[in-house]
């Protein structure tokens, strides 16, 4: 069964280098994508953490900012 | 109505999916792939070399649909001056060329079985290469031009002008003699595929787009936040 599934006649090595092709483009997509999401939200932190009381606190009247700074611990 | 596809309004949704989209392609892919690899069966001609089609059929649909959708939407963009239609197809765009190079790739592996060869200048093939090049034309053109009204202009004109090529993608089996075969699955007509092979098929097309929403999501919210940290910048 083992066997059968890997060797798939023959043909096993095209189908299986097509597959495993197709799941390390989607690793390497969403990781790249992670990570830039992760750098610009660091960067937003830094920069919002910067900003004085009176521009911090105007800048959190944005509803996209409160949303960022909401969700900041599941990075 | 337009309002309702400003930025902040679909921040709400879009922070809060990625990780439930996530599960559920997860979820997804798990059931298409032992469908896909165990449980479907061999052509009768083709034997398990057919399985093959399992990604490159719906990876195929997917960047065909996603660059459709790109180009409906930078024409309203452009005609209603919404910004956000923009930065949803600058989110969509990066997913559907990895669909298009993985269509491509294992078009190729498919195609050394079947045909003896890993390439040839067919019509199918040839304009699907095409599509891969207005694809990298469209995320190059964000990335070189800084002015958003030229981005803007420029990205458009490349949709405009690649969306020509996607009805000579679809029809170029049936107007020429090609190697790539014409298509199975018809929406107006019968397909010839049968429900064993479509089964497995519509299964990986759900995880693929999964994965499609799940990177758009992602880099939609990641253009936000750039969007964001300039104006904290200009305060």
């Amino acid at each position: 069964m083992i066997n059968e599934i890997i060797s798939m006649n023959g043909y096993g090595l095209y189908v299986w280098s097509a597959f495993i092709f197709t799941l390390i483009s989607f690793t390497s997509l969403y990781v790249v994508t992670k990570m830039q999401f992760i750098k610009e939200k660091k960067k937003f932190i830094a920069k919002f953490g910067a900003l004085s009381s009176k521009r911090a606190s105007f800048a959190r009247t944005q509803s996209t900012i409160k949303e960022i700074l909401s969700n900041t611990s599941k990075i | 109505m337009f309002k309702y596809f400003e930025p902040s309004k679909f921040f709400s949704i879009t922070s809060k999916a990625p990780k439930y989209v996530l599960i559920l392609f997860v979820i997804v892919l798990t059931i298409g792939l032992i469908e896909s690899l165990i449980f479907s069966p061999e052509d009768y001609k083709q034997s398990y070399s057919v399985r093959i089609m399992y990604v490159h059929v719906p990876a195929a649909w997917i960047t065909l649909g996603i660059f459709s959708t790109i180009t409906l939407l930078s024409i309203f963009g452009y005609i209603f001056k919404i910004k956000n239609f923009f930065l949803i197809s600058k989110s969509l765009a990066p997913s559907g060329f990895i669909f298009n190079i993985i269509a491509l790739v294992t078009g190729a592996i498919w195609g050394k079985p079947t045909w003896g060869t890993w390439w040839a200048w067919d019509a199918r093939i040839t304009s699907m290469l095409i599509l891969a090049l207005f694809y990298l034309m469209y995320l190059l053109s964000w990335r070189i031009y800084q002015d958003k009204e030229k981005v803007y202009k420029i990205t458009s004109i490349i949709c405009i002008l690649g969306i020509i090529n996607v009805p000579i993608i679809k029809y170029s089996v049936d107007w020429w003699h090609t190697l790539h075969q014409p298509a199975s699955i018809n929406i107006l007509s019968k397909s010839t595929i049968h429900s064993s092979m479509l089964f497995p098929l519509m299964i990986m097309t759900a995880a693929f787009a999964l994965f499609s929403l799940l990177i758009f999501l992602m880099k939609y919210n990641t253009e936000l936040i750039k969007i964001k940290n300039k104006g904290l910048d200009r305060l």
